[in-house]
């Protein structure tokens, strides 16, 4: 078997408070889990799941109450490891007095890369992330888009083989959003391992090989997102026009649901054809045919309504 | 080693980048003046009081340096979570400490060191200067230099656990304490007991002492202070820095950002 | 490494820094000692200049350099050094930043004026520090107390200590034997009864431990004198008798004339030297008798 990019094993993390620190919240309960190399695994839940405290102990800003974690077969408290592994935190903010191009250099001298590699790794990154003309501004002066730009040129600018990005969409527009995701997937084609957390379910859908769902500080489905969900896609969705004077479709129109002048009709896959080309002959006007999907949204719901009626909702940071 | 210089430069390249070496401009404006009042006022004692003066603010301003900046060291980082994407790097926690360490000490040792050149400056324009002082001056300024290694480890030890503002009062708290180190340990009294007196003997040695880097009133009057003295405070100094600087690391190593 | 030993391993090293710390402060206490012990330092003398620099704060300053006066006299007494010339200077800072500081001014008059080993042997600086005191506090009646008592013991001045005495017993809150004390001197001047009367008042109402000491000391070289004087009159008794001069005390106890070995205060039997009694040169009241009276 192959090693694992990343390994878990009964992660856990208590936070102590209150008074002599008698009690504790549990943050993160028992994870156990593996990211295989290359893959793109996503992490899911809600606000103070546990996601980004995973991200935190993988790294080694947090340290584990219990359990063990391995990246590449180091363990996480190998400072080694942390070559081979880049990491976005969550609403990253840099050294406002540095420009970008610094910043880059900066970070990059813990890597051990000999001057020229460094200057040119440092160019090619603002290239790529696409704040070559903003190198030699301040990052004070920095938008928000920018910086997660920033940060992401700083995650893999030592080429690592482990990308970490606590929520790296977070806060973006339309336009940044889509510049990340290119970006992921660019790291995908070249073969990295790429860890992230989100609570946007349709980055996940679209960028994600597997997605681990966290609710509650514990791992509740692991999978491809169609897998989790439970339901393959066998249902086809038929969005069509068609007036009253239309004959022959009585009884496919019973079974349609009419939003004004439209239908939307659902038929199993194996009969599209045929139903398609009854309603064409009816004279109905086809607008668009849509592959049904039980979605993503609807499972994690499900899981959040599960956990919520077992302990009341109590989104603790771990702050 | 090689990261903990990384980290140093940065450092000192963040206090140039926020305008500490101003202060500099303050300092050569004091000096200017106290220098052309006290030609008017005092005879005999000018180059005294010009010394004195001179040390004293760059005392003054070194340590107000030190404590101010030296509290946010670590504690603006974690407060800004600037931090957070450093440690992810090949950087063990203790390095970046020592690094911190370094790059407020650099800063301060330029700074002292450009204060003490205008001190220079003045004694010579107004021809107060003489061989025999220079040399006593020069060795109160490396003092006040060892002692602000001091404060710094100090304030990193406390920025490490708490907030800016405990930071500072227990760091001026330290600093005040050690002035007094000296009467701490010979005080004898009738009204305490002997355990007590014990007690404040004892931590009289723990205590930094500040007291031995005071050469002021030598330097004033271009008294030589012995070389041993020098090796002696330096050694203090660096194993006191040491100690503290363990300390320091011991718990940032151990601590959970948030 | 375990968390166990890593715990160990960092007290271990806390532990042995401060160790190394302890030392070497020791060394370095031994250097600036000898270091300082060349020359006293007093940077700024001025007291006006400094009450300038001390902006609202000159109280505060002023205690500073009390307790750095008290220390420097300690001190030197430690220290066995009768150089005491920055008394003077730390004093008049003193109250120049804070002229209300009385206690000053009584420390002030009595270590300025004794002679050495005990003090400065400066009785005109004593008094001048005294009369800025009458000029800032002019009726608080222990500074003629204290000026009298120069007049008295150091000048030996009987009519300016008796005057000094009448007009402090004039000054509220004065105690009745003021006048007694004006009365007495004018008529007798010197005597031993109103010395030792002078010092008992001083060592009970005394503020500070130096002082008290000093009052003590004087009260036992008084008793010290009173016996020697009683001491030389039976010496005198016994060379009637026997015709030889006393060599030591046993002898007088064996004659009968004494009925066990007087000692001094503090414990040290009186010697005889050339057939006059005094002081033990083991005694520790010894050293502290004025510098003219100990046998050369």
């Amino acid at each position: 078997m192959a090693t694992a990019a990343i390994e878990i094993e009964n992660l856990t993390k208590d936070y102590p408070f209150g008074f002599l620190h008698l009690k504790k919240k549990t943050s993160l309960e028992g994870l156990t889990m593996r990211v295989e190399e290359g893959e793109v695994f996503g992490f899911l839940g809600p606000n103070g799941a546990g996601k980004s405290t995973t991200i935190k102990l993988l790294v080694g800003l947090i340290f584990p109450t219990a359990g063990t974690a391995r990246i590449l077969g180091k363990s996480i408290s190998d400072i080694s490891m942390h070559q081979d592994i880049g990491y976005l935190p969550e609403q990253p903010y840099f050294y406002d007095y540095l420009t970008a191009a610094e910043l880059l250099d900066y970070f990059a001298r813990f890597h051990d890369l000999p001057a020229q590699e460094r200057k040119a790794r440092v160019d090619g990154m603002l290239k790529k992330v696409g704040l070559e003309t903003a190198r030699k501004i301040q990052l004070r002066k920095y938008s928000k888009g920018m910086l997660q730009r920033a940060g992401l040129a700083q995650a893999i600018l030592h080429d690592p083989k482990v990308v970490i990005l606590d929520e790296p969409m977070s806060g973006l527009d339309p336009v940044g959003r889509r510049e990340v995701r290119d970006i992921i997937l660019e790291l995908k084609q070249a073969g990295k391992t790429i860890l992230f957390s989100t609570h946007i379910l349709s980055d996940a859908e679209m960028l994600c090989d597997r997605v681990g769902v966290i609710v509650g500080g514990k791992l509740r489905g692991v999978g491809a997102p169609d897998e989790i969900v439970g339901i393959r896609a066998n249902a086809m969705e038929i969005l069509f026009e068609c007036t009253a004077s239309a004959t022959g479709l009585d009884g496919l129109l019973s079974k349609a649901k009419q939003l004004g002048k439209r239908y939307q009709l659902q038929v199993p896959e194996a009969d599209l054809y045929a139903t398609l080309q009854k309603l064409g002959g009816a004279g109905a006007t086809i607008l668009s045919v849509t592959q049904v999907k039980a979605t993503l949204e609807e499972y994690f719901m499900h899981l959040v309504a599960a956990d919520r009626a077992q302990a009341p909702a109590v989104e603790v940071s771990g702050k | 080693m090689k990261r903990v210089g990384v980290v140093a430069l940065n450092t000192f390249r963040e206090a140039v980048r926020d305008r500490v070496l101003y202060n500099l401009v303050f300092f050569a404006l004091v000096m200017i003046a106290a220098s052309i009042l006290v030609g008017q006022v005092s005879i005999g004692i000018h180059e005294m009081v010009i010394v004195t003066l001179g040390l004293s603010a760059i005392s003054v301003i070194g340590l107000l340096i030190a404590v101010f900046i030296g509290v946010g060291l670590v504690s603006k980082e974690m407060e800004k979570r600037t931090l957070y994407a450093l440690l992810a790097k090949p950087v063990r926690r203790w390095e970046f400490l020592l690094g911190k360490f370094g790059g407020l000490l650099l800063t301060l040792t330029v700074n002292t060191m450009a204060m003490a050149a205008g001190l220079f400056l003045v004694l010579r324009l107004g021809r107060l200067s003489s061989d025999p002082l220079e040399g006593p001056v020069l060795v109160a300024v490396y003092f006040i230099l060892l002692k602000l290694a001091m404060v710094v480890a100090l304030a990193l030890l406390f920025s490490c656990y708490t907030t800016p503002l405990l930071s500072i009062l227990c760091t001026a708290g330290l600093y005040v304490a050690g002035l007094f180190v000296g009467q701490m340990r010979n005080y004898h009294s009738d009204t305490i007991s002997p355990a007590l007196q014990a007690f404040f003997r004892w931590i009289s040695y723990v205590l930094p002492n500040f007291e031995n880097f005071d050469v002021m009133a030598a330097a004033a009057h271009a008294r030589p202070i012995p070389a041993v003295l020098i090796m002696q405070n330096t050694a203090y100094a660096a194993l006191y820095c040491a100690i503290i600087l363990t300390a320091a690391a011991a718990i940032f190593t151990k601590r959970n950002l948030k | 490494m375990s968390f166990l030993t890593s715990r160990v391993v960092l007290y271990s090293v806390l532990l042995l820094g401060f160790a190394g710390v302890w030392e070497l402060q020791q060394a370095i206490d031994i250097q600036s000692a000898a270091m300082h012990q060349e020359q006293d330092d007093l940077v700024l003398r001025s007291g006006p200049l400094l009450k300038a620099m001390s902006l609202e704060y000159a109280p505060l300053v002023a205690d500073l350099y009390w307790t750095r006066a008290v220390q420097y006299y300690g001190n030197k007494q430690a220290r066995e050094d009768t150089k005491i010339e920055l008394l003077w200077p730390l004093l008049d800072v003193t109250t120049t930043l804070d002229p209300n500081l009385l206690i000053a001014y009584r420390f002030g008059s009595v270590f300025l004026s004794e002679p050495p080993p005990r003090g400065a042997g400066r009785p005109d600086q004593g008094i001048s520090l005294l009369q800025r005191g009458i000029r800032a506090n002019p009726d608080y009646w222990r500074f003629y107390e204290d000026l009298g008592f120069i007049y008295y013991f150091e000048l030996k001045d009987y009519r300016k200590a008796a005057d000094a005495f009448l007009e402090g017993s004039t000054k509220p809150g004065a105690m009745i034997w003021m006048k007694t004390f004006a009365a007495r001197i004018h008529e007798e001047g010197e005597s031993r009864e109103t010395a030792a009367m002078l010092w008992t008042e001083i060592y009970n109402s005394a503020g500070d431990a130096n002082t008290k000491e000093n009052a003590k000391i004087h009260l036992q070289l008084l008793r010290a004198e009173i016996d020697c004087e009683q001491l030389n009159k039976i010496a005198a008794e016994y060379e009637k008798r026997t015709g030889r001069i006393p060599a030591s005390m046993r002898e007088l106890v064996s004659a009968g004339l004494l009925r066990g070995l007087a000692a001094d205060p503090v414990g040290f039997v009186y010697v005889f030297e050339n057939g006059k009694a005094q002081l033990n040169p083991a005694s520790p009241l010894y050293k502290k008798q004025p510098e003219s009276k100990k046998a050369p």
